[in-house]
């Protein structure tokens, strides 16, 4: 009776996981379905109907899509690589020293967990502005430079390092970024990946502020590219929408392929300390 | 020695956050009191005038209605859709790889891609869900182009967005949970219902505040689907707070109002954040 139960349990919630999967990814097969059809195919659903890569090439056609790549490339570089140097230097302060207004400080810092430069939307223009880089590659990524959760995180692994290591390289007479280099950088490699992952696809991904900032092709990232590309007026063409929707997700979901199980346990490592 | 030292390696972080987190907090706060300048005409203070005028305005208690329906929506029944998928992936069933990448796929797609993707899917007349309506012997609803029926279809992509990332916290907390404690509860006889409600609910009670608490804020900051899909109509009956924020400020260049409804959003978020503060933090980090 209850190895019945269990085998019916089983059965129950093997079903219940494919539905909600099959759901789930339903949106993703269908703009393949759709990407890789005519455009006649693209609202009717015929097993036998022709493969194209026509609609690839409208799309790439119809909007600076190598631009666009170019720039989303550029910012998200730029911002990894200034949050990986900021969040260290940060990072190692908070855990390490012992200095006056170091409390006050980390919660001022963490203050931008809740109030993220993305809401305050006016005054960041304004700012932007009066830097006069509006309309720039550079003014996208600025913003989001200095990051709380890098730098708590950061606080969090280093604070785990054994002090006897930081007390053995100062023997040796490293000074202290020599010791920050050498023996914390190397020791938080898994924390740095995880968040490389997490702060990638955030800025690949991101869209109302580089809609706001940005108003020329040439700084454009691909997201805003896209939302112009779905606002034509002469009706919308879904195998083109698409086939562009695939082109500009395309990196971050071949790369989510091919390391699911380390993009997975980096999210689950960035979320969790 | 160390003071120096501390101040040095903070300076850069800090300043940045001081320009783009903390001045303009309270540059918002301080310019909600102003009017717009016009043209020739300067700002000029107005005290509480602009807040006077949130008080009169119709569009932002709809937006304001509108994101707090959206999160008492798609919170609770992320939070559930991901403890479920969580339960299922940690478990032994079959493709359970293959199950993982198809909830955590939404999280890494751009929303914007996404919408517009959805926006398909609730079209009119050939739509996909107007297709299956139709092969259903069902009426065809234009779903993003009715009152009642365009907030529910953007917080079901909210959720089907959200969900598979909560997914991930859940995984890594049962992850935690030493097996001994379910064979134990399996010896004396527990239901796996009972199992779930009496002792791992209780052990999963801090990632899920971490959880809701990352939720709500989510609740009030994602507006990209609304862009794309509805910018907030029709009659503004899928208008959230940011979105308005963003009309007013960047459609009708009237930066005061704009900063006052800035601070009402930053209100319900510093809200969220003293919740936090008081009880999730004092028990996990920080220390």
């Amino acid at each position: 009776m209850k190895i019945r139960m269990h085998r019916a349990n089983r059965v129950l919630d093997t079903l219940g996981a494919w539905l909600l999967g099959i759901l789930w990814i339903s949106p993703l097969f269908y703009s393949f379905w759709a990407a890789f059809h005519p455009p006649a195919y693209a609202t009717h659903f015929d097993l036998l109907a022709p493969l194209t890569l026509h609609n690839f090439a409208r799309a790439w056609a119809a909007a600076p899509f190598a631009r666009y790549f170019l720039n989303t490339f550029l910012l998200v570089t730029m911002v990894l690589a200034a949050q990986l140097v900021l969040s260290t230097l940060a990072g190692y302060a908070f855990a390490r020293l012992q200095f006056r207004g170091r409390d006050t400080l980390f919660m001022l810092v963490l203050l931008q967990l809740m109030v993220m430069p993305d809401i305050l939307l006016v005054e960041n223009y304004r700012t932007i502005s009066w830097l006069g880089v509006r309309d720039t590659v550079f003014a996208i990524g600025l913003p989001y430079f200095a990051s709380a959760f890098g730098i708590f995180l950061l606080r969090q692994t280093f604070k785990t390092v054994p002090r006897e290591l930081e007390e053995a390289a100062r023997v040796e007479g490293a000074n202290p970024l020599q010791v920050l280099m050498k023996v914390f950088v190397p020791l938080a490699r898994p924390v740095y990946v995880a968040y490389g992952l997490v702060s990638v696809s955030t800025h690949w991904n991101n869209f109302l502020w580089p809609l706001i900032i940005t108003d020329s092709v040439n700084t454009r990232p691909l997201t805003v590219g896209l939302q112009v590309f779905s606002s034509t007026d002469q009706g919308i063409d879904w195998s083109v929408i698409t086939a562009a929707t695939l082109m500009s997700a395309a990196p971050l979901l071949v790369a989510f392929l091919l390391f699911q199980r380390q993009f997975v346990q980096s999210f689950m490592r960035a979320g969790i300390r | 020695m160390q003071t120096v030292y501390g101040w040095l390696l903070l300076l850069p972080a800090v300043v940045l956050l001081a320009a783009f987190t903390h001045y303009p907090a309270l540059a918002t706060l301080w310019h909600s009191l102003h009017s717009t300048p016009m043209g020739s005409r300067p700002s000029r203070f107005v005290g509480l005038d602009n807040y006077a005028a949130l008080f009169d305005d119709n569009v932002f208690w709809q937006a304001l209605r509108n994101n707090l329906v959206y999160a008492l929506g798609t919170v609770p029944v992320s939070i559930a859709l991901a403890l479920a998928m969580a339960l299922w992936v940690d478990g032994r069933l079959p493709g359970r790889g293959l199950l993982r990448m198809a909830y955590f796929t939404p999280t890494v797609l751009p929303m914007v891609a996404v919408a517009n993707i959805w926006l398909f899917f609730y079209t009119p007349q050939y739509g996909l869900i107007a297709q299956a309506m139709h092969g259903l012997g069902l009426p065809d609803i234009n779903w993003l182009g009715r009152r009642d029926t365009v907030l529910p279809a953007l917080m079901v992509v909210g959720i089907w967005k959200e969900s598979g990332f909560f997914m991930i916290f859940y995984l890594a907390a049962l992850q935690a949970v030493p097996p001994s404690l379910r064979e134990a509860a399996m010896l004396e006889g527990a239901s796996r219902w009972q199992y779930l409600r009496r002792v791992l609910w209780p052990l999963l009670m801090p990632t899920t505040l971490f959880v809701l608490i990352n939720a709500l804020i989510n609740a009030f900051r994602l507006v990209d689907h609304v862009v794309v899909m509805t910018h907030g109509g029709p009659d503004n009956a899928s208008m959230l707070l940011l979105y308005y924020i963003y009309q007013v400020g960047f459609s009708f260049w009237d930066t005061g109002y704009a900063a006052t409804l800035t601070v009402v959003l930053l209100a319900i978020l510093c809200t969220i954040a003293a919740v936090k503060f008081r009880w999730l933090d004092r028990k996990t980090h920080y220390q």
